[in-house]
């Protein structure tokens, strides 16, 4: 996955079909196989977007790695064996809807686009570089796989309860899943859309907390409190599942079928840098970028 | 939902409050398009959806008193292949949910109608925090995103029906304040397209909304007194019909701009930038200066000299200046 400069920055992007046959068969094996059996091949996949994050952000001198690394599996089970998409088609109306409101985390989405072949991986390099469409928060007038502009905190859920509503009123089957970071839970918008998802019995929603505990300059619990954060959501009326949000065997069973009637929140307990042994639960990580030092030592650890 | 009110020009017309002609006008075209749902913040009453409620119940989505998510659910409905309309108090929708807007909707560019209900000072004595008449200052400075300002009935039916082939978001000001016809009943709403209602050669009398019929009465006094006065229903606020602006910046040479809203950023401001960078003129830009006293709107429209007999003056006083330079 090592990325070479191969266009004009400011070229648009466009869908990598090599890389969408190579998605389609791994998801061939997955839907085949039994989930004990997808555990390996998962386990690499997600090694090699942290490796492609780690590479990106070294090269771009900027980026959030410490959540990218923290929601990498999340990302990773949704792309690979959850969602019904076709990247190939990325405005296909019966496509499952994806959003990452935690928008900052955009080159953890962007590598694992890559990745499914919504456009090059090659195109990474590009990473915020002057006039890419590879902005530092996802912006879905310019990529392929992006359903709606995210970066303010607060704003995913809302809109994932606009398509689940859009679904129920139009009698689709798609789902709509949004990541959401455990810090901008203090959004109350969040809330907002919270009440109005079980109001609606939006079975078709699945919302998933990066639980990783940490904000951008502390510890959620020494920031603004989130706990009891199990109790908050199923007081608002939707089912709640905590699992490790680092396992895909845990996501994939969490994720792969919805509840009948509510919307289903998955608190996915998480380790922020998840995965290069300096940065994990450190604080500082969540936007500092690498020494040179360090980024081979988190090559290194990222490759077993 | 009519009544008789006395102009200054002597002759009884009959008014309109455009919500009506609004949920009319949603309804027939929902009626023909499964893609129109209506989205509103507890404001079926305010909004006048009362009867798109009950032809199209599962078609109408009231988030309750949530503007945030109002807006960003609206948004959501778009990308699921609706058309939102989304129907609430204008100060609300645009102050509560201003970022909602930006980044959700017009950043996105997902087709979502903002339909700023009851604007400018239509809850007059409600108060400032009641009124809008910051709306279109803050709709200006997001990014393309179109402000539309329905002078009538028959206008804002227009603007809905362009609305359902745009493509692309707009913020549409729906007036609550009785205002009479002053566009033709089968008048086509273009974005970017002003509509001259009289024509006129030595002043220019920019107006939106509720200001529109004023503007007219006001051009009715001056050519009492010998002026003539252009005037222009400047209902595409943004984008600004340039060519009207600037034509009649050059041939009447004097520019007054009348609107319900603050005087900072408005219809003023934007016909300000265009005519200050390309053919300077003096201009008047009337409006609202700052929070408004306790007052029915009427009172409120008087105080702040948005009268026929106020537009018409702040006009004389404009050539008068001229004349003396």
């Amino acid at each position: 996955m090592q990325t070479t400069l191969v266009s004009d920055p400011s070229a648009p992007l466009c869908v990598d079909r090599e890389g969408v046959e190579r998605w389609r068969e791994r998801r061939a094996g997955f839907t085949a196989s039994d989930p004990s059996r997808q555990v390996t091949p998962l386990l690499q996949a997600s090694s090699a977007i942290r490796r492609q994050v780690l590479h990106t952000i070294k090269a771009a001198g900027l980026g959030h790695i410490g959540g990218d690394f923290s929601v990498t599996d999340i990302l990773v089970t949704l792309f690979e064996v959850v969602l019904r998409i076709d990247p190939a088609q990325p405005r296909w109306p019966d496509r499952d809807r994806f959003i990452l409101s935690k928008g900052h985390c955009a080159a953890a989405l962007y590598s694992t686009l890559a990745a499914c072949g919504f456009f090059s991986p090659d195109r990474l390099a590009h990473f915020v570089a002057d006039l890419s469409p590879l902005n530092g928060h996802p912006n879905r007038r310019k990529i392929p796989g992006v359903e709606t502009n995210t970066g303010p905190l607060g704003h995913g859920l809302p809109v994932a309860v606009g398509c689940a509503t859009a679904a129920q009123i139009t009698r689709k089957d798609w789902r709509t899943f949004v990541v959401l970071g455990d810090g901008e839970l203090q959004e109350g918008s969040n809330w907002e859309a919270a009440m109005c998802a079980a109001h609606r019995h939006l079975g078709s929603l699945t919302a998933v907390v990066d639980r990783n505990r940490l904000q951008q300059g502390a510890s959620t619990a020494d920031t603004n409190e989130l706990e009891p954060l199990a109790d908050k959501w199923r007081a608002f009326g939707w089912d709640v599942l905590t699992v490790d949000g680092h396992s895909h065997a845990e996501l994939i069973q969490a994720l792969s079928t919805p509840h009948p009637a509510q919307p289903r929140v998955v608190i996915a307990n998480t380790i922020k840098g998840k995965g290069a042994s300096f940065m994990e639960n450190g604080v500082e990580w969540h936007h500092k970028v690498p020494s040179d030092a360090q980024f081979e030592i988190a090559l290194k650890e990222l490759a077993q | 939902m009519s009544n008789e009110e006395n102009t200054v020009v002597g002759t009884a017309v009959t008014t309109f409050d455009c919500r009506q002609a609004f949920v009319e006008e949603l309804i027939a075209l929902a009626r023909k398009d499964d893609r129109i749902v209506a989205v509103c913040n507890d404001s079926v009453g305010s909004s006048n959806l009362g009867a798109f409620k009950k032809e199209f119940p599962d078609r109408l989505i009231n988030v309750g008193i949530a503007e945030q998510n109002m807006v960003g659910v609206a948004a959501g409905l778009a990308n699921g292949g609706l058309l939102p309309f989304v129907c609430a108090a204008s100060p609300f929708l645009t102050g509560r949910s201003l970022e909602q807007i930006k980044a959700d909707v017009a950043y996105s560019n997902f087709p979502v109608a903002l339909c700023g209900m009851s604007p400018g000072m239509a809850y007059g004595e409600l108060g400032p925090t009641h009124h809008s008449i910051e709306d279109l200052a803050w709709i200006r400075a997001i990014g393309s995103l179109a402000a539309i300002v329905p002078a009538d009935p028959a206008e804002t039916r227009a603007v809905l029906r362009w609305f359902v082939g745009a493509e692309s978001p707009a913020f549409i000001r729906v007036s609550r304040y009785k205002v009479p016809a002053v566009m033709p009943e089968d008048h086509a709403f273009e974005l970017g397209r002003s509509v001259t209602l009289r024509e006129g050669s030595d002043v220019t009398i920019m107006a939106i909304g509720t200001m529109v019929s004023r503007a007219l009465d006001a051009a009715a006094l001056l050519a009492d007194q010998g002026i003539s006065a252009r005037v222009i229903n400047t209902s595409s606020v943004k984008p600004l019909d340039a060519d009207a602006v600037l034509r009649a910046a050059r041939e009447t040479g004097a520019i007054v701009t009348v609107e319900e809203a603050i005087i900072y950023g408005g219809l003023g401001g934007a016909v300000a930038e265009l005519v200050v960078q390309h053919h300077p003129v003096p201009m008047r830009i009337m409006g609202v200066p700052d929070f408004a006293p306790t007052g029915s709107t009427t009172f409120l429209f008087k105080h702040f000299g948005l009268t026929a007999e106020g537009i018409a003056q702040q006009a004389r006083s404009l050539l008068d200046t001229r004349k003396e330079k």
